[in-house]
């Protein structure tokens, strides 16, 4: 069963260090959720995991399996099997979901064994997922994320999650800026995912609403670049009474 | 695009008569001779081949002074006559379009097709339809002998010779070159199309085309072109004029592609009249300096122009092109957007004017130039003009520099492409508004070029 392994992991930005030692283990089909601050170093992690060249990883490994991806660049890891839901998702001018998503699921496929599908099936996929998510179809033919809400930007990181079938999906946020039914919506198609392709998620919130929707299987407390506690369920709704005082 | 191993090729030549090199009243006389043109013809290249000897070199713009004018072959005719039938073409013409992928869209637009063969069109076919529409789409050597009379009202009237050195050697040494006319009120549906480029060694291409939209009427014009690619300096220099008469529209593309060692030095205008429309979609790639500047002379109330150009310019490239928008009429509105992606050494420049004359109120003019720098040494320019002499005017410029966004690059490749990938699709996405308006094998030709460059496929 495929293996998310972070080992004492430390990253920095421009000398100042913001991930101080990780250590978590995902399996397949499990959902972790990391809850801290704002500003506890939660979206640095998630891009450290990526490979963001931002970042300077100063220590620490990653593995999917037993292959070492922390040497490997941001395309390679995508290519073995992991995927990040930004925070912050980028606007990228004059490129169509349906574009980069076919480039994107064609490059994926051919290196993950993931089901060859013509052009007209992919593009009935894409459809039915969106349909799904109630995502209009004409979103996607629209430059990715200009111009969309901070809803419709999280939701077409679900899309693009759904579609490229991750072995690990680190989801940052996806939760913060929704509506009730959004949020609903989102954390059913999370569900879907670990369901169908027995993703393991890593579910970033600093909130524990979205963890009504979602039962983690696991829930970390990550306070100062690190998880301090981890616990099942209970641990989050511990942490929704008496926040992360105690911890900092 | 240089070095495009796929195209860099020469046919053997097979040229009937070859001018000797260089310029001069001789090489004029014998070129007209051979055409069997009318003594006004003859009279008018001899004047404009004195005006290009007195005009200096411009010292603005890119690094012309490299020119060897000597060294240039300013007349070659492939084969003694214009042909109709594709059958006719010759084989080895056949062979380097068809490397080149350009008979498909021969078939697909039934229109016509004139494709240009060193300097002279060798193959054009007319579909009926026009021809029964009244429509008259030439090689401008046969316009000129069997339509001596529209020929010779129009010609050289927009760009006279003495416009720039280069309109003034253009005029003088001409060859070539698509000639459209379109009766009042016809549409035109389908893009008319024609190919050129250059096929031989140090020869210099200076066709030369006119189109009149009459009342009413529209066409679309398409021209592209896929040099192959010498090591020895290349020189070609076009003239296009347009008449856009009263209530029509034309719009002229242009995806150039020279390679490396060409100097692309054209002249581009249009006369719009009262609610006619002309659009200049202009797109360079390639060649060693590009200077292009299409023009829209809005003559009459409601005239509008729209410039669309890209520029691309890779290592050992400049590009120096944008527009320019003369507002002679009152109510009259003009568009410049320009888009240009610099790449290693390479440069590109924006220029462009906007003029509005004192009597020329309530006019509206929009500039937009956004210049994206692939990588850290390349460099992009900018020289707005606006000399604007009426006060009940709007005009609005915009301008951006920008590099490729690191965190573009990383959100792509977590989606699993490689750098070069992300990086050809996020230049693609930064030309699409204008990718967009392009005829679809052009616009997927641009894209497949853009990977190659991008990915390194190509120097
Ligand atoms: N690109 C950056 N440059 C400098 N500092 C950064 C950058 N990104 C994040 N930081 C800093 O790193 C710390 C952690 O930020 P972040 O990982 O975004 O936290 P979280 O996601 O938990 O809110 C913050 O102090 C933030 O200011
Ligand atoms: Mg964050």
């Amino acid at each position: 069963m495929p293996t998310l392994k972070i080992t004492n992991l430390t990253a920095s930005i421009l000398g100042k260090h913001i991930v101080n030692g990780v250590n978590l283990i995902v399996e397949s089909g499990e959902i972790h959720a990391i809850m801290g601050p704002n500003g506890s170093g939660k979206s640095t992690l998630a891009a450290t995991l990526m490979g963001d060249l931002a970042i300077s990883l100063d220590s620490g490994t990653i593995q999917i399996n037993d292959q070492h991806i922390e040497t490997l660049t941001t395309d390679k890891r995508a290519l073995s099997g992991l995927f990040l839901g930004y925070q912050y998702p980028m606007e990228i001018p004059g490129v169509a979901a349906t574009q980069l998503l076919r480039i994107a699921y064609n490059t994926q496929a051919a290196a993950r064994a993931l089901p060859p599908l013509t052009p007209a099936q992919f593009q009935s996929a894409l459809k039915s997922v969106a349909s799904n998510l109630g995502i209009p179809h004409s979103f996607l033919q629209r430059s990715m994320n200009e111009g969309f809400s901070g809803g419709e930007k999280k939701k077409m990181e679900m899309l693009q999650c759904w579609i490229l079938a991750p072995l690990f999906a680190v989801l940052d946020e996806t939760d913060s800026g929704l509506d009730v039914d959004a949020l609903k919506c989102i954390a059913q198609t999370i569900n879907r995912v670990v369901q169908q392709h027995a993703t393991g998620v890593l579910l970033i919130t600093h909130y524990q609403r979205i963890l009504e929707y979602v039962r983690p299987t696991h829930v970390h407390v990550f306070v100062g670049g690190k998880i301090v506690e981890s616990g099942g369920p209970e641990l989050a709704r511990k942490i929704e009474h008496e926040g992360y005082g105690k911890y900092q | 695009m240089a070095n495009t191993n796929d195209v860099g090729f020469a046919m053997p030549e097979r040229p009937v008569f070859k001018s000797q090199k260089g310029l001069n009243k001789r090489v004029v006389q014998e070129l007209s001779h051979i055409k069997g043109e009318p003594d006004w013809m003859l009279e008018f290249r001899l004047k404009a081949l004195e005006m290009f000897e007195s005009k200096p070199l411009p010292t603005w713009g890119g690094d012309v002074a490299q020119i060897n004018f000597d060294e240039i072959y300013y007349y070659i005719k492939p084969s003694d006559r214009v042909e109709k039938r594709w059958e006719d073409v010759p084989q080895d013409i056949k062979t380097t379009f068809d490397r080149l992928g350009i008979p498909e869209a021969e078939k697909k637009f039934l229109a016509g097709v004139g494709s240009q063969y060193d300097s002279e069109v060798v193959y054009h076919s007319l579909h009926d339809q026009l021809q029964k529409q009244g429509v008259i789409f030439l090689d401008t050597d046969t316009a000129l002998k069997q339509h001596p009379e529209l020929f010779k009202q129009y010609f050289g009237t927009i760009i006279p010779s003495a416009d720039n050195k280069f309109s003034a050697l253009n005029s003088a040494v001409w060859s070539g070159g698509s000639f459209i006319y379109v009766p009042k009120g016809v549409n035109v549906a389908l893009p008319l199309q024609a190919y050129f480029r250059i096929n031989a060694r140090n020869m210099g291409q200076f066709e030369r085309t006119l189109i009149i939209a009459d009342e009413d009427s529209s066409v679309h014009y398409v021209e592209g072109c896929t040099a192959p690619n010498y090591t020895t300096d290349s020189l070609h220099s076009a003239v296009v004029e347009i008449i856009v008469k009263r209530g029509a529209r034309v719009r002229y593309t242009t995806i150039q592609n020279w390679s490396q060692n060409v100097y692309n030095l054209v002249t581009k205008r249009a006369y719009v009249y009262g609610d006619g429309v002309m659009e200049w979609i202009d797109g360079n790639l390639g060649s060693k300096l590009t200077m292009k500047y299409p023009s829209v002379y809005l003559m009459e109330p409601g005239a509008r122009g729209e410039i669309l150009s890209l520029a691309m310019a890779g290592s050992g490239q400049h590009q120096d092109a944008g527009g320019k928008a003369v507002h002679i009429a009152p109510h009259t509105s003009s568009t410049i957007v320009s888009k240009s992606i610099s790449k290693g050494s390479g440069r590109t420049s924006y220029r462009g004017l906007v003029k509005v004359y004192p009597q020329a109120h309530h006019c509206k003019s929009h500039v937009q130039c956004d210049a994206l720098l692939v990588d850290g040494h390349s460099r992009s320019d900018t020289y707005p003009t606006m000399d604007i002499r009426n006060e009940y005017t709007t005009t609005t410029h915009e301008a951006s520099v920008s590099k490729i966004n690191e965190q573009q690059l990383f959100y792509l490749m977590s989606r699993g492409l490689d750098e070069g990938k992300s990086r050809s699709l996020i230049v693609n996405g930064f030309i699409e508004p204008i990718v967009r308006t392009l005829p679809m094998e052009y616009a997927l030709e641009l894209n497949r070029l853009i990977q190659m460059e991008m990915t390194g496929a190509v120097g």
